[in-house]
């Protein structure tokens, strides 16, 4: 299965099965679209028709073609179904947490998945003996892996900075004991990120999310106090001054757009006029009928979106001000195995959520669901049959995945958008899946664009 | 850093020399069905997107390559 698409004068073939990537001229593009489906004598018929190029020039493309089809660059078989089908019989051992140390908020932001930070439940902060509980059943079933990853999540875990530190250093001491490596994340709307925050999370925080919707007027809109206060005000000198001092760590500036600014560039633009170069900007979760959703009409101004952020990425790659763009971040010579390409984010079975009261979830997108309870971490995970759900969910598991070029960058999408989307993590949030689509055609340009090589037939 | 990971190579291919073909070089799939799994690399979600799956935008971080 190859998908072919153009950008900006890049004519760009992808192989879906193998990963290959392939920048080629105007007449490959079209002998490589044709010779999917037609035989050789009728491409090369119509290479002569529409291009004006000679017999032999036609007969050396079809050749090449048919080199990299031999090579398993183009047109590669599907090998993987099998490697999907086996998921569910292996044994599950757990590598990530993400501890929601505070059921809480000091935002009011009505677009919350979480509302408000409560989960659809009672308030309520992490102590300090069940994060250090967690903190042994991760190391206690994390089996063979030696990178774990515990986010400290929300509501706001600054709420609950005291024991924060305290698991911190409780994760330290253990991961020396156990061979371990734990890498901390925390994400934060900012209002508390003070100096003595800065100083331990720029020491001890592998990752840094950093929660800001854009300009001022965007931002304020939805990130408010319980008195109705924008946030903006407080929270960018915040980051701005945390930032200053991260130094190489990695950190990201994250914003939810909505149906209220489709033009989110501008918020993107507006990142980068405060000093910020990591950056990252995600479509809001909420129900469809909120007047926040994006909307069918909204396509089109997001997809010119993602082009002109391309284009800005490019052009200050050009000018050596560069800037990071999370969903254009690809590695492609070193990026996922197809273990890690079929199997997804690992929600359910490798990665689970953590309430303040110890129940394990999914991820943080199910807490508050009790049907996607899946045990505590006293008695570990009970829910083997939802556990056994999750493992199917993959970039096989759903019939429509079959015939999309997307899947193994994919994994599938998102188990949390396809249940809110459709009442079932096994379907599909078609919305997704096309803003999907459109980043990584956009993020493979941009690796092209940026890389100095030379498009056939630009010389 | 921003703008600093992942550089590009074009995939050399012996003594061929396609005229109008360019052959990024990428992670071989099908290989790292023999080399891959170790389950070493961050959980997505962990990162920026909290939302959509960003599996693709992710490294691989195999403590032995």
């Amino acid at each position: 299965m190859i998908h072919c698409y153009q950008f900006d004068g890049l004519n760009i073939v992808l192989d879906c099965h193998s990963g290959s990537i392939h920048m080629v001229d105007p007449v490959a593009y079209d002998m490589i679209r044709w010779y999917e489906t037609e035989p050789a004598e009728e491409v090369i018929a119509k290479a002569i028709a529409e291009h004006g190029i000679t017999r032999g020039d036609a007969e050396e493309c079809l050749s090449d073609i048919d080199s990299l089809r031999e090579a398993g660059k183009l047109y590669a078989p599907d090998k993987f179904e099998g490697l999907a089908r086996d998921f569910g019989k292996r044994n599950f051992t757990i590598k990530a947490l993400c501890l929601h140390v505070a059921h809480t908020c000091n935002l009011n932001c009505s677009y919350c998945f979480a509302s408000q930070g409560k989960y659809h439940g009672e308030r309520a902060i992490m102590s300090y003996e069940v994060g250090k509980r967690a903190i042994d059943f991760l190391i206690e079933n994390s089996g063979f892996h030696k990178n774990l990853d515990i986010d400290f999540f929300g509501g706001e875990p600054l709420m609950n900075w005291d024991v924060v530190k305290q698991l911190t250093m409780y994760g330290r001491e253990q991961e020396k004991i156990h061979n371990k490596n734990i890498r901390f994340t925390l994400t934060t709307n900012g209002v508390l990120l003070d100096d003595e925050v800065t100083e331990f999370a720029n020491r001890e925080f592998h990752n840094v999310v950093l929660s800001l919707d854009g300009r001022k007027e965007v931002n304020d809109r939805f990130r408010v106090d319980y008195a109705g206060n924008g946030s903006y005000d407080k929270i960018v000198p915040n980051f701005q001054r945390f930032v200053a001092k991260r130094g190489d760590k990695s950190y990201y500036i994250r914003g939810t757009y909505t149906h209220h600014n489709p033009d989110f560039l501008n918020d993107i633009k507006h990142y980068l006029d405060l000093g910020f170069n990591e950056l990252s900007m995600e479509p809001v979760v909420t129900d469809p009928s909120s007047p926040s959703a994006l909307t069918d009409e909204d396509l089109p101004v997001i997809f010119e979106q993602y082009d002109e952020l391309a284009r800005l990425m490019v052009q200050r790659h050009k000018e050596g001000r560069p800037f990071t763009f999370y969903h254009y971040m690809l590695d492609l010579t070193c990026g996922p195995c197809i273990y890690k390409r079929v199997a997804g984010c690992g929600s359910g079975t490798e990665y689970l959520a953590v309430t303040p009261w110890g129940d394990l979830y999914p991820c943080h997108q199910f807490v508050g669901d009790d049907k996607y309870k899946m045990g505590d971490i006293y008695t570990g995970v009970t829910n083997t049959e939802m556990r056994s759900h999750f493992a199917s969910c993959n970039a096989y598991s759903r019939p429509e995945c079959k015939d999309c070029w997307a899947k193994l960058y994919c994994s599938g999408g998102c188990a949390a958008n396809a249940y809110h989307a459709t009442g079932d993590i096994l379907g599909v949030y078609d919305y997704g899946c096309k803003l999907f689509c459109k980043r990584i055609e956009c993020a493979i340009a941009v690796k092209l664009l940026t890389s100095g090589i030379e498009q056939p037939g630009n010389g | 850093m921003a703008g600093t990971k992942y550089n590009l190579s074009i995939k050399k291919r012996g003594n061929l020399n396609m005229t109008r073909i360019v052959t990024i070089e990428t992670r071989d799939l099908e290989k790292s069905a023999k080399e891959g799994g170790c389950g070493e690399c961050q959980t997505s979600c962990q990162s920026a997107c909290k939302t959509s799956c960003g599996v693709a935008n992710q490294a691989c971080e195999k403590l032995s390559k």
